[in-house]
């Protein structure tokens, strides 16, 4: 566990001090991403292929029963309908085995990325803050969106220009992204709001707001800047046979920071 | 022993199938319906071992830790 002191720190601090459980506790120098499985996950084996076909770096799946997660640098929670969105979207994978495991992973400094259905489970996990509400206008968005890079100093968007427009695929029911105020406040201050949509020429607009997203909150960060939640599918838009390449750069990213974080620890 | 747990969306919190649901009822005619709001119920039947007290303490941190979620959410619990 950080405490409150270092929970402030970002991922680089932490990587630069080297002083966290979680570096301490790695001994490899290879790095190693696992993707996990729900019940009713669909997106995973398209982040899967990604991770090892078009990033070419080492993955393995982690199925929702598993305890243990230790032997992973970073940990996707792939897009889907885990467990049929029964009760509320995520709420009940968060009860999964594996999230216990991950919620002391993200803690300790490991990276996580949540990927729409992933992006739902780490609110209801609360390891981001808000919950994801059923679209505005209740329709299921299947669609590419502008999406505008609000920041790049995380593990997950370092690859990207500030401000850069990427085209990405939505595909989601529940996207409405809603927090209390003071939430909302805290959000936009500590620069939390990773990506935002906006038209194509980058404004933030509420008619390019396709589901009515506070703030057209795409994508956001936890405090210490390791645990990543968006709705947009970066993994449906990493190679150009698919149309559009704009997500490769988030894996890219991941990819780098791991490789500084390993190269700190050996 | 049966407990009847009501979760409603909080004030302000928007709910675009309540008011798809009231403009439903208002297209086909009913006069008066000011406002819809939509939420859930569960009937969470009780071990009968469970004294009253004992058994509202658990269902109430089920409804607040599970059946609802505290950022966009209240619960009711009633013991029938």
């Amino acid at each position: 566990m950080l405490t409150s002191a270092s929970a402030r720190q970002s991922v680089f601090d932490v990587v630069q001090s080297g002083t966290s459980s979680y570096l301490q506790a790695k001994r490899l120098n290879t790095m190693k991403f696992g993707v996990v499985i729900f019940p009713g996950s669909n997106c995973d084996h398209d982040t899967y292929h990604v991770i090892s076909k078009v990033i070419g770096q080492p993955v393995d799946f982690i199925w929702h029963k598993q305890e243990d997660v230790d032997r992973f640098d970073a940990i996707i929670l792939p897009g889907g309908f885990s467990y049929g969105d029964y009760l509320r979207t995520g709420a009940i994978a968060r009860f999964s085995p594996v999230m216990r495991a991950v919620t002391e992973f993200a803690q300790a400094g490991g990276l996580v990325l949540g990927i729409c259905n992933g992006f739902q489970i780490l609110c209801e996990a609360g390891l981001l803050p808000g919950v994801l509400l059923r679209n505005r206008d209740l329709k299921f968005i299947c669609e590419h969106v502008n999406v505008r890079v609000e920041q790049t100093n995380t593990a997950f968007t370092n690859g990207y220009a500030p401000g850069q427009v990427l085209s990405l695929p939505v595909a989601h029911g529940d996207g409405n992204y809603f927090c209390d105020d003071a939430t909302l406040a805290e959000l936009e201050a500590e620069n939390r709001i990773i990506f935002r949509y906006c038209d194509a020429a980058g404004n933030a607009t509420d008619a390019a707001n396709p589901n009515g997203s506070l703030h057209n909150i795409a994508g956001i960060c936890n405090r210490e800047r390791n645990v990543l939640g968006l709705m947009p599918h970066p993994e449906r838009a990493s190679e150009s046979v698919l149309g559009c390449k704009d997500g490769r750069a988030m894996f890219l990213s991941m990819a780098e920071s791991l490789r500084e974080m390993i190269k700190l620890r050996a | 022993m049966l407990a009847k747990v009501y979760v409603t969306l909080k004030n302000g919190v928007l709910d675009p199938q309540g008011k798809a649901i009231h403009h439903a009822a208002e297209t086909i005619g009913y006069q008066g319906i000011a406002d819809v709001r939509q939420g859930k119920y569960f009937e969470v039947k009780l071990d009968s071992t469970l004294d009253e007290s004992t058994a509202r303490a658990q269902v109430e941190k089920f409804a607040h830790d599970v059946l609802s979620n505290p950022v966009i959410e209240d619960y009711k619990v009633e013991i029938v």
